[in-house]
């Protein structure tokens, strides 16, 4: 079983605490429990920065119950109920596979295959020796037109295979930073990799 | 008004009410595992599906506000199979482990089994695994059995007020549980297992005890507070095993404080079961013949000023007058039900009751709390309160400790002082109480049990009468008692007459003999040394170890008994078990020893003792009911108010599970006080 | 094939500037102002003429839904809710909206709001659309600072305020009350209805869910009438739509199209085809996974509407066209679904929460041919008890996939189980 140690105390930092303010804020007075997703976002990427791990512990849990002003209980309930925060620690580079139905069509075995392979990982929920990788089977992420999607941390890599799987980690392996997001063949959004149908007036990419 | 068809019987309902509620007004029985009456609707458990005309699926009936003209079939084929569906999906996680599950026979799934289940299961797949959580010493999990209901959730959240159940986790893999695991920290803790559908929540200390249908049942009054929540007594042989609420809206709906249900394994220990008398300082066991000839030989060489009684908490009304009534013929003024020393103008009976009555408090805009914590002295009152609060449009104003008593409070302050700034208006609460159509104000027992409780008495009464608490059709002033015994004392007089002593003057020598009616809360150390006690009463505690004799009584459920509640409802509980060994019922020991010193009373049966009572105090002809007073008379309770202190507010509890010697000798009891005051499970070790 | 000049989206493939210039070098936010002069009446009539139906998956008409909001509030405010939470599988066109068109959605979510009577609305975005979430927010950014939001937005004198809310993983979160409770912060678990979001909608309040491609959709509607939109697509189900294309096609993609186009010009035309030729198709998922499959036959004159997909018990759903050439294992992919389903069920009533892990393994045991003929027929069975049980339509979403598999692929389910032999019960080996 992957046993883990929760700290014994979490404070929102200065950074954290201005986006925590800003969060209530977007929200009508009196209706702050509907921030209760975003400061658990925050807790989880302040734990990002400070130990390199995004993860949300019980702590932070209490802390948001707290500053929210609703039982820490429901907080919990959010915690456990949403895939995207992480009751345990990860690895700085979270490996967040689709292996459903239409990425599994385009080959996401080979992703999964080719991140085993790399991080030594044997199992969806693991971390690698190093902490550098945890691989987490997802469902669907949305962009099926660019399957398969290997999603590392906030960003999309898309159209993979094996192979450009395995350059991938190993780049970050070798201590390489996140490279652009977008798709591994240099397509164009959702367009057709070539004979583009429509919008035929606009085929250049502005930037 | 809505005319709605079920089952082709036509039945008109509320607007507003659900289709669940139409089939019961016509009659038809609804299966559900989700839905309460008492709790939010959650539609969760689809069990209770019916079909409704023009609508294409089965409905569940629990959420569907019926509509004029909708016809609704509840026992159609479609139905039947719909309920046989969610049935079998129920049943797929469920252990079939009825044999040994603690509902077994009163479990509703065990129940709806019998009408939609099947009678193999096609569920070949693997059952789910479930961790089982400590919850603390009340309430056992066995969390494999949940039908996640969440009727745990709802009462955790909405009545009892104490969030502290969720259901973490989803799909399948949801469970219901505290996340982090914890010790129930509610007060109302118990409700759970009874509203547990299934035998996912049982009770701990019951455990593997017995089957439900092993059980004898009697119907009586809770005593160790002074609400008087209506309950059942389920005892097997000579033994209580448990103690479950019974309904009744106007008091206690159908919930049941921890320690009132709980404490029955106190009633087994540290029991008086024989008399006892001291001999050389030290207490050795006795007959009933020479307890009698020691008690009269003692009575008969003092004057009768020199003699004094009072009252504990617990006691019956029958014992009460009884005792009374042998005084008198003795011709002591000594008497008083009031052993933790709150002295009062109780000459009117509007002086000391919860005059709002508890199903009132729902009528309330605003509340002023002086001087008590309600959640711990009547969880199941301070209950109503909070479901008040929850329907909105209602302030709380509190003085006294700030405790949190689970609604939303004002802390006003923290001694008499804020009476005196709410009277003058310089505390913004007074605007509150003002503004409000139906204030009310609860006087705890902790703002009556100092040395200048008449005083505050009469502060808060004209506190009452300021703020237009009282009027034809509302009466606002509430002395909330925590006491089971004391309105009922108070109605029958157990108090000081001309000249005779109060509790303060019978303790340290103002009395040769005093005799302790399971009066047990008093500070026995102050009590003359030379002062010769008699104990009478069910368990070895304070009074008893101070004791010269002790004639041993019954406990609670060991008699037919009368009590007043805090509202001045009058109610009888009636006997379960006997006494153990030669205990005897109070009222019958009173008789007993009044006709040993020559001075017999006039009532040879319970029957007598009982006409006599409501001849001489007609107010008890009434059981059950409750009539409320209206707030007319205005005339004021004696009490200087110059002689208000300003010293704050102090808890008359130290802890909600032990306040009486029935609690104090359960181990369930202790066991919680270990879990939720460990400095003072610590301190008594 | 449909004109770019009809297409709604210019920029659908990012070829272009995102931004407020660039939105408005397309078009956008021109003279907004005049459209809200129309007055909310004659907005909501518009939209009701165009026959626009909802572009999320269960294609309500969207100027119905505008018009059961009240005309007079009761005290209470008025919210419009966008949903942006994508998660149908197969499913990915909001998403080129966000990040490519944020502004047509910003000026819907105006046009909209106040045709609803909304000061505000929120965007609901799914947790996992990090990015996208972003450079909306910078387009919010972008519209506040021009005056186009916030107080007296965009010359209206109407003030609108947008508050983009990002969702953390749950597909349930795209049901509409799931949705709005999630809003209020609290796990997505649909209400029972009624109320209805527009009497009792996010924070007690009437509110009107739409879908991004409805939304980002109704300033161009407005702008070029609804007797253009009308004109696209077929009867009932006009306009146009974004179909996804995703799976065994050689060159998958998202595509604006006309209502009604047939499905082989979608993936022949558009998608560059079925790999390995149109012969080599098996089977298409036709609108997110939720959408009952269909086998070649079906596929081959299939219209992308709404009623003609219905006509075929499956459904236009989101516009996700998945397609499996013969290489595919169909069981399988259905399986894949299944356990989607069971994953992401919410938990809360009785028959999605037993019942998505029960069809999962059934399946998971046909898939590996360690089912017999009973436990396929078991399972259809238990699909039928799972769908029309549950609070919301999520259970009829996870039963369909097995439905339609059983309906169009019977024959290879079946062959899974004609050689598999249960294993005997302890009493009878032992004999």
């Amino acid at each position: 079983m992957n046993t883990h140690i929760e700290p014994t105390d979490f404070v929102f930092d200065d950074l954290a605490e201005g986006a925590v303010t800003k969060a209530i804020a977007r929200y009508p007075a009196g209706k702050q429990a509907s921030a209760v997703m975003a400061l658990l976002d925050i807790a989880q990427r302040q734990m990002e920065r400070l130990t390199g791990s995004a993860w949300v512990p019980r702590v932070a849990m209490d802390a948001v119950a707290q500053r929210l002003g609703i039982a820490a209980v429901r907080v919990y309930e959010m915690a456990t109920f949403y895939t995207m925060y992480n009751t345990k620690p990860v690895g700085k580079f979270h490996l967040q596979v689709c292996t459903t139905t239409p990425c599994w069509l385009r080959g996401s075995d080979e992703v999964v295959a080719s991140c085993k392979k790399v991080s030594g990982i044997e199992d969806f929920g693991q971390t690698s020796a190093d902490g550098l990788f945890t691989m987490t089977e997802v469902e669907c992420l949305g962009g099926c037109v660019n399957a398969p999607i290997l999603q590392i941390n906030d960003d999309y890599y898309e159209d993979l295979d094996a192979a450009r799987t395995e350059a991938l980690l190993n780049g970050l392996k070798s201590g390489a930073p996140l490279p652009p997001a977008g798709s591994s063949i240099g397509r164009q959004a959702s367009a057709p990799v070539t004979n583009q149908t429509a919008l035929l007036n606009n085929t250049k990419p502005v930037e | 008004m809505a005319k709605v068809t079920v089952d082709g019987i036509e039945v008109e309902i509320a607007n507003g009410s659900s289709v669940l509620q139409a089939a019961e007004a016509a009659g038809k029985e609804i299966p559900r595992f989700c839905y309460h009456e008492r709790l939010s609707v959650a539609g969760n458990c689809r069990m209770c599906l019916v079909e409704i005309e023009k609508i294409p699926k089965p409905v569940a009936s629990c959420g569907q506000p019926v509509a004029d003209g909708m016809v609704i079939f509840t026992d159609t084929e479609n139905v039947r199979k719909s309920r046989r569906g969610v049935m079998e999906f129920l049943l797929i996680n469920h252990p079939l482990d009825c044999p040994i599950c603690d509902q077994g026979g009163e479990c509703d799934l065990q129940d709806e089994a019998v009408s939609y289940g099947r009678d193999t299961s096609r569920y070949e797949e693997g059952k789910r695994a479930v961790a089982q959580p400590d919850w603390g010493p009340l309430v056992k999990t066995t969390m494999t059995r949940c039908i996640h209901c969440t009727r745990c959730i709802r009462f955790s959240t909405e009545i009892a007020g104490v969030p502290e159940l969720g259901a973490t986790m989803r799909g399948e893999s949801m469970q219901v549980g505290t996340y982090v695991e914890k010790a129930l920290s509610s007060e109302l803790s118990g409700n759970l297992i009874d509203l547990c559908p299934v035998g996912a929540l049982t009770s701990k200390p019951y455990a593997y005890t017995a089957r439900s249908w092993e059980l004898r049942k009697t119907d009586s009054v809770d005593v160790l507070d002074a609400v008087g929540t209506n309950i059942r007594i389920d005892a097997r042989g000579a033994e209580v095993l448990r103690i479950l609420p019974r309904l009744n809206d106007d008091v206690n709906e159908e919930w049941l404080g921890d320690k009132s249900r709980f404490s029955v394994d106190g009633l087994k220990r540290r029991r008086l079961d024989r008399p006892w008398l001291r001999e050389n300082g030290k207490l050795r066991a006795a007959s009933w013949e020479e307890v009698f000839a020691a008690v009269t030989n003692k009575i008969k060489s003092t004057t009768p000023d020199r003699i004094g009684a009072i009252a504990g908490d617990l006691v019956d009304v029958e014992s009460m007058l009884a005792l009374k009534e042998m005084f008198t013929s003795l011709g002591s003024p000594n008497l008083d039900c009031r052993q933790d020393g709150a002295v009062f103008d109780a000459s009117q009976r509007g002086f000391y009751l919860f005059n709002t009555s508890i199903a009132g408090i729902e009528e309330a805009d605003a509340l002023l709390i002086i001087g008590s914590n309600s959640r711990h002295e009547a969880p199941v009152l301070n209950a109503r309160i909070r479901k008040r609060w929850l329907a909105g449009n209602f302030q709380a104003g509190l003085i006294g400790v700030a405790h949190d008593l689970t609604y939303a409070t004002t802390h006003v302050g923290a001694g008499p002082d804020a009476i005196a700034a709410l009277l003058d208006g310089t505390h913004p609460f007074a605007e509150v109480l003002k503004a409000a159509k139906k204030p009310m104000l609860i006087l705890g027992a902790g703002a009556l049990a100092r040395p200048d409780g008449a005083a505050i008495h009469a502060a808060a009464w004209k506190l009452a009468a300021q703020f237009n608490m009282m009027n034809d059709d509302w009466h606002g002033f509430n002395v909330l008692h925590h006491a089971a015994a004391r309105t009922g004392a108070l109605d029958i007089g157990f108090l000081p007459g001309p000249e005779g002593k109060a509790t303060a003057q019978m303790l340290g020598g103002g009395v040769d003999i005093l005799w302790l009616l399971g009066a047990d809360a008093l500070d026995t150390q102050a009590i003359g040394a030379d002062t010769f006690v008699i104990y009478q009463g069910h368990h070895g505690d304070a009074g008893a170890a101070r004791a010269d004799v002790i004639l041993p009584g019954a406990a609670y459920t060991e008699k037919d008994g009368t009590y007043v509640n805090t509202e001045g409802r009058v109610q009888q509980g009636f006997i379960a078990v006997k006494p153990p060994g030669d205990a005897r019922e109070d009222w019958r020991i009173l008789r007993a020893i009044s006709a040993y010193m020559g001075h017999a009373l006039r009532y040879d049966t319970l029957q007598e003792l009982r006409a006599h009572l409501v001849q001489t105090y007609p107010g008890f002809a009434l059981t059950g009911e409750l009539r409320r007073l209206a707030g007319t008379n205005l005339t004021a309770p004696a009490g200087d108010l110059a002689a208000v202190s300003s010293a704050p507010f102090q808890p008359v509890l130290q802890n909600y599970y032990q306040t009486d010697p029935i609690s104090r000798a359960s181990p369930t009891m202790a066991a919680c006080v270990a879990a939720h005051y460990p400095t003072l499970a610590e301190a008594a070790e | 094939m449909l004109n770019d000049a009809d297409r709604i989206y210019q920029n659908l493939y990012g070829q272009q500037d995102w931004q407020l210039s660039g939105a408005r070098a397309r078009g956008d936010w021109n003279a907004t102002v005049e459209i809200l002069a129309r007055g909310r009446d004659a907005i909501i009539e518009e939209v009701k003429a165009s026959g626009m139906r909802g572009r999320g998956g269960a294609g309500f008409p969207t100027g119905m839904k505008w018009s059961f909001m009240p005309k007079q509030s009761d005290g209470r405010p008025s919210y419009l809710v966008v949903n942006a939470d994508e998660s149908e599988p197969g499913t990915c066109k909001d998403r080129d909206i966000i990040r490519h068109e944020p502004h047509k959605l910003i000026e819907g979510c105006l046009i909209a709001g106040f045709a609803m009577g909304a000061h505000t609305a929120f965007i609901y975005i799914r947790g996992e659309y990090y990015n996208e979430a972003a450079r909306l927010q910078a387009a919010i950014e972008e519209a506040y600072a021009a005056g186009l939001l916030g107080k007296n937005a965009a010359g209206s004198d109407w003030d609108f305020d947008l508050v983009l809310h990002r969702g953390a993983g749950a597909y349930i979160c795209g049901e509409e009350s799931a949705l709005l409770e999630s809003l209020e912060g609290k796990k997505g678990m649909p209400r029972m209805k009624p109320p209805f979001p527009a009497a009792m909608g996010l924070y007690g309040c009437p509110t009107t869910v739409n879908n991004v491609e409805s939304i980002a959709g109704i300033p161009t509607v407005l702008r070029r009438g609804a007797a253009w939109f009308a004109a696209l697509g077929r009867p009932k189900n006009t306009g146009t739509k974004i179909f996804c294309i995703s799976g065994h096609v050689n060159r998958p993609c998202n595509v604006e199209e006309e209502l009604g186009i047939p499905l082989k010009d979608l993936i022949e035309k558009h998608a560059g085809g079925v790999r390995g030729g149109w012969d080599n198709l098996q089977a298409v998922i036709p609108g997110g996974a939720s959408m009952p499959i269909l086998n070649k036959e079906m596929c081959e004159t299939q219209l992308m509407d709404f009623d003609s997909l219905a006509a075929v018990r499956s459904g236009l759903g989101s516009g996700a066209i998945i397609v499996m050439d013969k290489s595919a294992d169909v069981v399988k992919a259905i399986w894949r679904l299944s356990k989607f389903f069971k994953h992401e069920s919410c938990g809360q009533c009785t028959p999605c929460r037993e019942g998505t892990g029960w069809m999962m393994r059934m399946m998971d045991r046909i898939v590996q041919g360690k089912a017999s003929m009973a436990d396929i027929a078991l399972m259809e069975q238990v699909t039928t008890q799972v769908a029309g049980h549950t609070i919301c339509a999520f259970g009829d979403a996870a039963a369909w996939p097995i439905q339609g598999l059983m309906r169009a692929f019977r024959p290879l389910v079946e062959q899974r189980a004609t050689d598999y032999k249960p294993p005997q019960p302890l009493a009878q080996a032992a004999e």
